[in-house]
């Protein structure tokens, strides 16, 4: 009898001690980095360690937000392990924090995907672990009420989990994670923006991001390839609200692994991802140039923010594409023109604020933002939008007048240059008082208009005199 | 109901000025009426009576469970047994005995556990407050003894709740007073409750049986909640059930209650 039980409990322990080796700490990586392809042929104890922190960081340019994260971003750790791993989860809730959080990983069978093994208190650490029994991209987001505020706050990421025999090498992997916030604020309105509980249950988003911010991707931070690498993009969609039509300007998907899952669709121009889901999605660069990654559901990358950048390197090919760079229209309003109008602004706390500097900056939001109706030379649209270049108003009209203009916007019949309009302009006061100072000095100065200079304190004067329609930020 | 309410409402007046007479005691007479909680226990107990009680306007201090510990040396960092506080226990004091300059003695403590906060209350002849008593009191805007449905007052509320815990804690009752003229129930610190783990442990779960009550947070709790756009309710809860006894945080603090009679 003794003896059978012994022979029991042998067996069983090397039952429980399939995997073989020493415990491997994983690796984890902030977006847009991935881990490391698994060399494994075997499956091992993985440890995982992930920090939740509650950080205030810029959520677009001059704006900042309090994201609680898994691991100080948004998204959260890239988590890679391989289909029989068995995974030892430490969540660990930093001191600092307010809130109690838990994990639900999409990749674990079990109740709450983990998010009952894993409720832990500020200063307090939860340790459960779990067989990765399915392989797949799978997302993995905090599952304490109130969910969707955890969720809109940015508490998602994504785990891979490899098949036995590996995904097939490609030259580069990266990790982009979409997710919609919910803002007091209005879109880009500047200072630190608290969560907007009636906007999330609205699913009314103010901002619509890739990585947590707007420019995690674009300029210096665009994901890089060369000409004839093939890419590898994990996608997911930490919501809470939207689901993503996610799209590459100029590049068609030789291959998306549809929901992260196991079968792949070819030749996809644009993929769906689904809020609390993902893609893997793979294609060779073959042109250089700037790729523009939008949500086609096509507000949300032109005003909200949901546009990202990928930069390939490379010589032409003529025969595939006859050159000209991606619409630079696209690109105007973010990454290279950011430079000058930082330096305006740096300038202009310092007091060595220049003409030429404040026409610079001006230029570069005006392509932003106002180049949309009023046309980058200015001629705007015949009986449409109404002419800046050579015009009777911008020349005629005093500064208060233009500047009232921008910031509380514009509508009714009015006649420009001899022609009559009847249109609506919005008010344009998310910009600050230094931006509207130095688009006014740049449209002042062109197209062969009567030149001059707005400056800041003129712009504040008249935001405190007038008041903005309903709706419109302050 | 309607009358009720009317009469808690009156002699609510009446006990702000029996409150006034007992204002050295630190403590707010709270006339009682009925709460009608964010997580019902039950669908037959949506509204629940609470009887009339004392509350500490302010959350303890540092300086005060100095005292406390000092008179009490069992309960010193270095003293406790650890099943009553985890290792944070009063680990931001330079010593066991002293606050150290960066501590102001009027900042709510924090880093205490519930057995802690349960003795500090009862060598003071006291007690925590109940949940219900706690989540009835802080209803109360400046006032209203009901605010909740106010929603520019839960927006406040919320506000506090998403921002990270300030590394030097403001000194306890700078806040306007509420109804009760109690002060800081929201925007300082979490608080310790007497039954802070009952919002898991409901006492009928027959309603709820295919439903495990741990599982109330995710799905079955957004369907059981009263008012599901009280978000401020939801992260409360949340953060009790987080707890244990022995947990101490850095932005969890308490108060003390007493019964009407004993006063």
């Amino acid at each position: 009898m003794n003896q059978f039980l012994m022979i029991m409990l042998g067996l069983s322990l090397t039952m429980m001690n399939c995997h073989s080796g020493d415990p491997i700490e994983a690796i984890l990586t902030d977006a847009p980095n991935v881990p490391p392809p698994i060399k494994r042929n075997y499956p091992a104890k993985i440890i995982a360690h992930l920090e939740v922190k509650e950080v205030t960081r810029p959520i677009a340019d001059g704006v900042d937000y309090t994201f609680w994260t898994f691991g100080g971003h948004v998204p959260g750790k890239f988590i890679r392990v391989r289909q029989g791993d068995t995974v030892e989860f430490h969540l660990q809730n930093h001191p600092d924090n307010k809130m109690p959080h838990n994990i639900d990983l999409h990749a674990v069978t079990g109740p709450g995907g983990g998010a009952t093994s894993s409720f832990t208190a500020p200063g307090h650490e939860s340790q459960f672990t779990f067989k990765a029994l399915n392989k797949g991209l799978y997302i993995y987001h905090c599952a304490t009420a109130p969910v969707g505020m955890h969720v809109a706050n940015g508490m998602y990421g994504l785990i891979l989990v490899e098949p036995p025999e590996g995904l097939p090498p490609v030259d580069k992997e990266y990790y982009i994670v979409q997710g919609d916030f919910y803002t007091v604020g209005k879109y880009r309105e500047k200072g630190l923006q608290p969560f907007d509980m009636q906007k999330a249950i609205e699913e009314n988003a103010t901002y619509v991001l890739f990585n947590g911010s707007e420019g995690a991707l674009v300029g210096d931070k665009a994901i890089k390839a060369k000409v004839g690498e093939t890419v590898r993009l994990f996608i997911g969609n930490g919501g809470p609200n939207l689901i993503s039509s996610f799209h590459v300007i100029g590049e068609v998907f030789d291959k998306v692994f549809t929901e992260g899952g196991t079968r792949y669709q070819e030749n996809v121009q644009t993929t769906l991802v689904p809020a609390g889901g993902s893609a893997i999605v793979e294609y060779k660069a073959e042109i250089p140039g700037t790729y523009i990654l939008v949500d086609h559901s096509i507000f949300r990358a032109f005003n909200k923010g949901a546009l990202g950048m990928m930069k390939v390197e490379g010589d032409e090919n003529k025969a595939m594409y006859s050159g000209k760079e991606v619409d630079s229209v696209y690109l105007a309003d973010k990454a290279e023109q950011t430079q000058a109008i930082a330096q305006a602004a740096a300038a202009s706390k310092k007091g060595t604020l220049t003409k030429e500097m404040q026409i610079e900056a001006g230029k570069n939001l005006f392509m932003g933002t106002c180049s949309t109706c009023h046309q980058n030379n200015g001629i705007g649209i015949p009986g449409v939008f109404p002419p800046l270049a050579n015009s009777d108003i911008v020349n005629g009209w005093d500064k208060q007048k233009l500047i009232a203009a921008i910031l509380n916007g514009l509508s009714g019949p009015i006649k420009v240059n001899g022609r009559d309009y009847n249109s609506t302009m919005p008010p344009m006061s998310q910009l600050n008082d230094d931006e509207v100072a130095h688009i006014l000095t740049f449209v002042l100065n062109s197209w062969e208009n009567k030149g001059g200079v707005v400056d800041t304190e003129e712009v504040k004067v008249v935001r405190e005199a007038t008041l903005r329609p309903p709706g419109a930020a302050k | 109901m309607r009358l009720l309410l009317l009469a808690a409402i009156c002699i609510g007046q009446f006990g702000l000025i029996l409150a006034a007479q007992s204002a050295e005691k630190g403590m707010a007479y709270v006339v009682g009426g009925i709460l009608k909680p964010f997580y019902p226990p039950s669908p037959k107990e949506r509204e629940i009576p609470v009887h009339t009680f004392w509350m500490n306007k302010f959350p303890v201090t540092e300086a005060q469970f100095l005292q406390f510990v000092k008179k009490n040396p069992q309960w010193r960092r270095d003293h406790i047994k650890r099943i009553f506080a985890d290792k944070q226990y009063l680990s931001h004091w330079v010593t066991p005995i002293s606050l150290g300059n960066k501590i102001n003695g009027e900042q709510p403590v924090t880093q205490v556990s519930w057995f802690a906060a349960k003795a500090y209350c009862e060598s003071e002849g006291k007690r925590l407050p109940t949940e219900n008593e706690w989540e009835y009191v802080a209803g109360a805007s400046d006032k209203k003894p009901d605010a909740r449905k106010d929603l520019e007052w839960r927006n406040r509320i919320l506000d506090w709740y998403t921002k990270p815990t300030p590394s030097v804690f403001p000194k306890v009752g700078q806040s306007p007073p509420n109804y009760w003229g109690v002060y800081y129930l929201h925007g300082l610190v979490w608080e310790w409750v007497l039954d802070f783990n009952s919002s898991l442990v409901s006492s009928d779960n027959r309603e709820n049986a295919t439903s495990p009550d741990k599982n109330r947070f995710c799905g079955a709790g957004a369907l059981v909640a009263t008012e599901k756009d009280d978000y401020a309710s939801f992260m409360r809860i949340a953060f009790r059930t987080s707890l244990k006894a022995h947990y101490t945080t850095s932005s969890l603090g308490f108060r003390c209650a007493q019964d009407e009679k004993k006063s």
